[in-house]
This record gives structure tokens, C-alpha cells and sequence, in this order.
């Protein structure tokens, strides 16, 4: 479950306040708004990356508006990837576990499961110059699932992907939920993507979050 | 159509290729007067002789200490004012300063208040910015001069009474070196770390990272290039550092001798052969050092090869 108690917020000189949204255990929501509205600064605040001047972040029930970003045990994909230049495929599925102190065997089965699940296995030993946009949005993701947490982000994870590649994405979103338990939080702007992928589409406009019904 | 006659592209495309050439021309002809006016046998006495031996090595010694030295203030102060926001410190502050505010209301009760406006009244990052240039404006002379003035102070007194003699002695070299090849190194580093997106090490954060693990596992094997850039140019700037060091560590034969102070020794007495044949022997070092640094840190062929 993820949940937003009246949380405000300043990021330079934009604001939000008195902003709450509810994530459902194992739910699928969509949030959508327009460019500026927030979306992406609301999903740093819920990652712990942005502090919040009130309010609170609950994730699973639990209070977590004082927690560090290493402690809320989700998976974060930010919009431009963000992937790390300077290590190969294999490694990114790697990064969470080995910091986690994984023993090697572990490590190494966790990650062909992974690439299995994305089909990155012929792609493990490159690094993200060699990768198409759709490769490094997987990527991205499996390095995001790899310590199996219970709550993922996304944030636009299909826009800048060709129409098939995205179709492809959204069938492989959808299918993670039969694979464990997640509760997730999509931020995108394309209406119909919202619809395909999620139980619930959220509008986040003017500071205030509502249930979309029917068109935007 | 237009029918407007368009001027050719040849002459534009001349102009700027004359002028840039007259420069490259000047340099290679440069380079080879130089070499031209040696003979092997002048290389050969100038290295068989003990006191040119001696400023080869503590020049290779000098200028690698001051590299090492370089990069381990380098690349914290080189991520520090490429992370660094004052809007952010002041929130801090701010934020910091809110319980003690309900304590009292006298403004020179309030230091964190005072601290947070002071930030935004001075802009520190500028300062430090510009602080940061004074060693690569100054004259080289002026350094040094500083330098041995800073050892006349009591601190300076005191340190070369209690911890180790500095002026006119080897680490007085390598601090003179130091001084104007750190600045260089601080500069290439800040520009390394900032094209490095912040949003890499956010990510890190969310996957389990503290932020010295973030550093360490992401940030710094992304910067390798820029480290070795910083090295190259650290290097390079220590080599040909004479002025400074002229004034703060003499021109002493089997002491203070380093190769510019050799060049500028033989030339004074007249011994125009070994001036040329010490220099080009820089001229060997220094392009050693640029094409074995630029292909190591770079994904050619060459560097991979290297690598191994």
C-alpha cells in the first residue's frame, strides 16, 4: 500500500499542498497531469529523495516520512532511466543485491531470472551506450525489481518508446503482478496506456489529486 | 526559385584554416628547431651528468607526488561544488533553526537565522568559485613569493621548527607545484561530476546505497576519465612549474634542481647544448605522459590494450 497523508512540498519555487493519494495493496494505479503538475516530484517525495515540509508518506502501513531512501525498500524507475554508465546489464541487475550482501550464488541466479523474465540475456555484458530505448527501459526496470520489493514506481516509463516496444512494456507490466505481490504507482500522460495498464487512473491537477471517470 | 547569387564557401573555409594553421605551424617548427639544434651526443652528456640525473629524478618524484596529492583534494572538492546548492544549505539552516526560534526571539540569539542570511546575502558558492581561480590567475612568481612570506608568519615559524623544514628544501617544491596544479585538478573534476546526472545516484539511493556507497560504487567509475584528465593536467602544470619555485625552493644544485631550474642553470652559464637537450627531454615527458593518458582513459583500441 502507498499512501500520501495531506503531504506539501516545495521544490524550488514550485509547490505542492495538502496533497493525499491511496495506492490499494497490489493495486496498479495510474497517475496522470500535465507537464509541471508535480507528478515526478511527488514520486521523489514517496521515494524519500524530496522532504516534505508536512504531511506523511505510509508505505505497507507504516509511517515512513523520516526513513532514508535505502530504507523503504522500493523500486524506482525515474524518466530518463537514470541507468549507470559505467556497468554492464548484468551488473545493474546485480547492484541491489550485492549491496544487500547477497552470497554469489544467490546474486547469480536472482539475475538470470530476471533477464529471463525481461529477455536481456543475450544483452548482459553490454553497457547502456549499446542499448535501444527499449533495452535500457528494461533495464531499468528488472535493476528496479531486482530485490523483489513490494512497492514500485514508475515514472513515465513508456514515453519515449516506439509504438510496438510499448505495447510489448505494458503486456510485460501487467504480467509482473502475477509473478509477486506489488503494489504499484504509474505517472504518465497518455490516457490509453493509463487505461491498459491499471485498475485506477488518478488526475493530479492544480495540487489536488482525483479519480478520473470517463475523459480527461 | 531564388535566384539571388549566393557567395561560395571556399573563401570562408580558407580564412579560418590560414589563420588556425599559422598557429600548428608555429608549434611543430618549434618542436623542431629544437630538436634539430641537438645532437644524440648532447643528450647523452647532458644525462651523464650527475646533476641533470638528479633534477630528472626529483622532477619525476615532484610531479607525481603533487598529482597524488592533487586528486585527493581534487575529487572532493570537485563533487562537493558540483553537488553543491546554497539554496539547499540555507533550507537546512532554516529548517534547523526552527526549534531554537521558539526558544528566543533575539536575533543574536539565532546564529543558524544569521548563518542562512548571511548564505543568501553572500552567495558563497561564487566566493569559492572565484577563490578557487586566484591560484591559476596569479602570476607563478606572486605564488611563490606568497608562499615564502606564509612560511615567515608564526604558523609557518612554527611549522618548520616542529613538523619539517619547508623553505629551500624538496617539499617546498612540491608545494609550490601543488598550489597552481590542484586548481587545475579541482576545475577538471567539477566538470566531471557535473555531467554525471544527480538522478544516478538518486536511484542508488533507492536501491539500498548510502551516499558514500553511491560515491564510491557509481559516481567515481564514472569519472574515471575526468581523474585521469585531472592527472594529465596536474602532471603536465607540475613539470613546467618554475617561477614559484625558483623563489621558494632556490636553484640549488643536488637539492632544489628540478628540470626548468636545470634549463634555466645552464643557460645562465652560457651551456646552450644541455638547455636544449634538458628541454627536450620535457618536451619527451610531457607527450609521453598526454598520449599514454589520453588512450588509457579513453575506449580505443590502444587503451583497452593498455588496460589489460
Amino acid at each position: 500500500m502507498i499512501a500520501l497523508d495531506n503531504v506539501s512540498l516545495a521544490a524550488g519555487v514550485f509547490t505542492l499542498s495538502g496533497v493525499s493519494l491511496e495506492v490499494p495493496a497490489g493495486g496498479y494505479v495510474a497517475l496522470m497531469g500535465k507537464t509541471g503538475s508535480g507528478k515526478t516530484t511527488l514520486l521523489e517525495a514517496i521515494c524519500g529523495l524530496r522532504k516534505l515540509t508536512s504531511g506523511a508518506v505510509r508505505l505497507s502501513g507504516e509511517d515512513v516520512t523520516q526513513l532514508k531512501p535505502a530504507q523503504r525498500g522500493l523500486g524506482y524507475v525515474p524518466q530518463d532511466r537514470a541507468l549507470f554508465q559505467s556497468m554492464t546489464v548484468w551488473e545493474h541487475l546485480a547492484f541491489a543485491l550485492r549491496i544487500r550482501g547477497w552470497d554469489k550464488n544467490a546474486v547469480a541466479t536472482r539475475v538470470s531470472e530476471l533477464a529471463q523474465l525481461l529477455g536481456l540475456e543475450p544483452l548482459l555484458a553490454r553497457k547502456p551506450p549499446g542499448l535501444s530505448g527499449g533495452e535500457a527501459q528494461r533495464v531499468a526496470l528488472g535493476r528496479a525489481l531486482s530485490f523483489r520489493p513490494r512497492i514500485l514506481l514508475l515514472d513515465e516509463p513508456l514515453s519515449a518508446l516506439d509504438q510496438e516496444t510499448r505495447g510489448d512494456m505494458q503486456d510485460l507490466l501487467r504480467s509482473l503482478r502475477q509473478q509477486a505481490p506489488l503494489t504499484t504507482l504509474h505517472v504518465t500522460h497518455d490516457l490509453d496506456e493509463a487505461r491498459r495498464v491499471a485498475d485506477k487512473v488518478l488526475v493530479l491537477r492544480e495540487g489536488k489529486v482525483q479519480e478520473l471517470n470517463g475523459t480527461l | 526559385m531564388d535566384n539571388r547569387r549566393v557567395l561560395s564557401d571556399v573563401p570562408f573555409w580558407a580564412c579560418l584554416a590560414l589563420l588556425g594553421a599559422i598557429y600548428l605551424v608555429l608549434i611543430v617548427a618549434m618542436l623542431w628547431a629544437q630538436a634539430s639544434f641537438t645532437t644524440p651526443g648532447h643528450l647523452w652528456s647532458a644525462l651523464s651528468s650527475p646533476e641533470i640525473r638528479y633534477s630528472v629524478q626529483l622532477s619525476l618524484l615532484s610531479c607525481s607526488l603533487t598529482t597524488i596529492l592533487s586528486l585527493w583534494v581534487a575529487v572532493p572538492l570537485g563533487y562537493l561544488l558540483a553537488r553543491w546548492d546554497d539554496g539547499n544549505i540555507r533550507r537546512t539552516l532554516d529548517k534547523l533553526a526552527t526549534p531554537i526560534d521558539r526558544l528566543s526571539a533575539r536575533w543574536y540569539l539565532r546564529p543558524l537565522r544569521v548563518c542562512s542570511a548571511l548564505v543568501r546575502l553572500l552567495n558563497p558558492k561564487t566566493w569559492i568559485d572565484a577563490l578557487l581561480d586566484i591560484p591559476i590567475m596569479l602570476p607563478p612568481l606572486v605564488i611563490g613569493l606568497a608562499l615564502l612570506i606564509l612560511m615567515q608568519t608564526p604558523l609557518g615559524r612554527w611549522f618548520e621548527n616542529n613538523v619539517m623544514g619547508v623553505t629551500f628544501t624538496v617539499p617546498s617544491i612540491i608545494l609550490a607545484q601543488f598550489m597552481v596544479a590542484c586548481a587545475f585538478a579541482v576545475r577538471t573534476m567539477r566538470v566531471a561530476f557535473e555531467q554525471i546526472p544527480p538522478r544516478e545516484e538518486a536511484v542508488a539511493l533507492t536501491l539500498g546505497c548510502s551516499r558514500a556507497q553511491a560515491f564510491w560504487m557509481v559516481v567515481l567509475p564514472e569519472a574515471r576519465r575526468g581523474i585521469l584528465t585531472a592527472a594529465t593536467l596536474a602532471w603536465a602544470r607540475s613539470l613546467g612549474e618554475f617561477g614559484p619555485i625558483l623563489v621558494f625552493s632556490g636553484a640549488t644544485r643536488m637539492r632544489t634542481e628540478v628540470l626548468p631550474t636545470t634549463v634555466y642553470l645552464e643557460l645562465s652559464i652560457g651551456n646552450i647544448e644541455a638547455a636544449v637537450a634538458v628541454s627536450l627531454l620535457m618536451v619527451f615527458a610531457a607527450v609521453t605522459v598526454l598520449i599514454v593518458l589520453r588512450h588509457y582513459g579513453s575506449d580505443s583500441s590502444f587503451g583497452k590494450a593498455l588496460a589489460r
